[in-house]
């Protein structure tokens, strides 16, 4: 999971990017010292998890959340329990971690977290999959149909991602995350940071990578598990 | 009175002396300038100001293993509220408890 946190005491930050480092699987993209930085962050980058403390000057975390049009999951870290029953107003919150924040408390998070993405990136795949097995992209202006099941590779390099398919291989402005929300569940992983793999398409899997086709794809650590799990299904 | 320790920052470092390091650095630089803010807040009368200096105080009180120290202060916070410095004292025993033993590490 990608994340970021705010807080305006360092101590705090870096006592969060420790308790992550300690859980793995999650990315710390950037952290800032106040709200107004990372409204302007949010604006342009797309992330999973926000760890937010609530009682900062000029701008709370509460007000935050409400100047935010489309909020990712948030924890709320704070030391104030004040807030306790506001908080959950907000369906975007999915825990109010009290500081100094314990590591079992802050895994018990993290797995609440955890379980509503996995809900929310299946409810979207089940309905893409139930409209449709195809989609369009956007390459120099003319809509293109990918057939999905033709898919094999997806790769994220810059601001662009690579499909590669049986036939054709496209270059698109778009991110990973993006696509990967319109992919069934069923037939694609994300199996590290840069690749979305087809897994009907594998060849052959060795300790940290798979081949499909003619392309050794490297696969994360926290990923060999759910990965080995869905060739179990195969 | 209670005596800060690491308690918290040894069993967040897990052994990694690098980690328990940065950590102990970071306090060490924060603190006196949060304390700074605070007595700066205490003598220009600043409620709303010391009542955000004293919040923010208390996690370092609580990283420290300052159990009672914590309860005090949230107290001197919750007062603060109504403009109440009765727990001020008490608080400043605190935050030179904390100066002292940041010297020693």
């Amino acid at each position: 999971m990608d994340c970021i946190i705010i807080d305006d005491e360092e101590t705090a930050r870096v006592i969060i990017k420790t308790l992550c480092d300690e859980i793995g699987d999650l990315t710390i993209i950037d952290e800032f010292p106040n709200a107004i930085q990372a409204i302007k962050f949010l604006n342009e980058n797309e992330i999973d998890l926000i760890f937010l403390d609530i009682h900062m000057p000029d701008f709370n975390g509460l007000d935050f959340i409400k100047a935010l049009k489309n909020p990712p999951k948030i924890i709320l870290t704070t030391s104030d329990t004040k807030f306790a029953i506001e908080a959950f107003e907000y369906d975007c919150i999915v825990d109010y971690l009290l500081k100094p924040i314990e590591i079992s408390r802050f895994e018990k998070a993290i797995l609440k977290a955890k379980k509503q993405q996995a809900i929310k990136i299946s409810n979207t795949n089940s309905n893409a999959l139930d409209h449709k097995n195809d989609f369009y992209v956007n390459i120099d202006r003319r809509l293109i149909k990918i057939d999905l099941p033709q898919i094999y590779l997806i790769e994220a390099k810059g601001d662009y991602i690579h499909i590669k398919t049986e036939d054709k291989n496209y270059v698109v402005h778009s991110t990973l995350k993006k696509i990967e929300e319109k992919l069934p569940e069923s037939l694609f992983l994300k199996v590290h940071r840069s690749y979305i793999i087809n897994v009907k398409k594998i060849i052959d899997i060795e300790d940290n990578s798979v081949l499909i086709k003619k392309d050794v794809i490297p696969v994360s650590r926290s990923k060999r598990p759910e990965l080995m799990k869905r060739l179990d299904l195969l | 009175m209670e005596q800060p320790n690491l308690i918290y920052i040894d069993k967040l470092a897990r052994d990694d002396e690098s980690i328990k390091k940065r950590l102990v650095e970071i306090i060490k630089t924060e603190f006196p300038r949060e304390k700074k803010e605070y007595l700066q807040s205490l003598e220009n009368l600043d409620y709303k100001k010391i009542e955000e200096n004293v919040h923010k105080l208390k996690h370092k009180i609580s990283i420290l293993g300052l159990e009672k120290s914590y309860e005090i202060a949230n107290e001197f916070e919750h007062n603060l509220r109504t403009q109440k410095l009765i727990d001020a004292k008490r608080f400043e025993k605190i935050l030179i408890a904390i100066s002292e033993y940041l010297k020693t590490i």
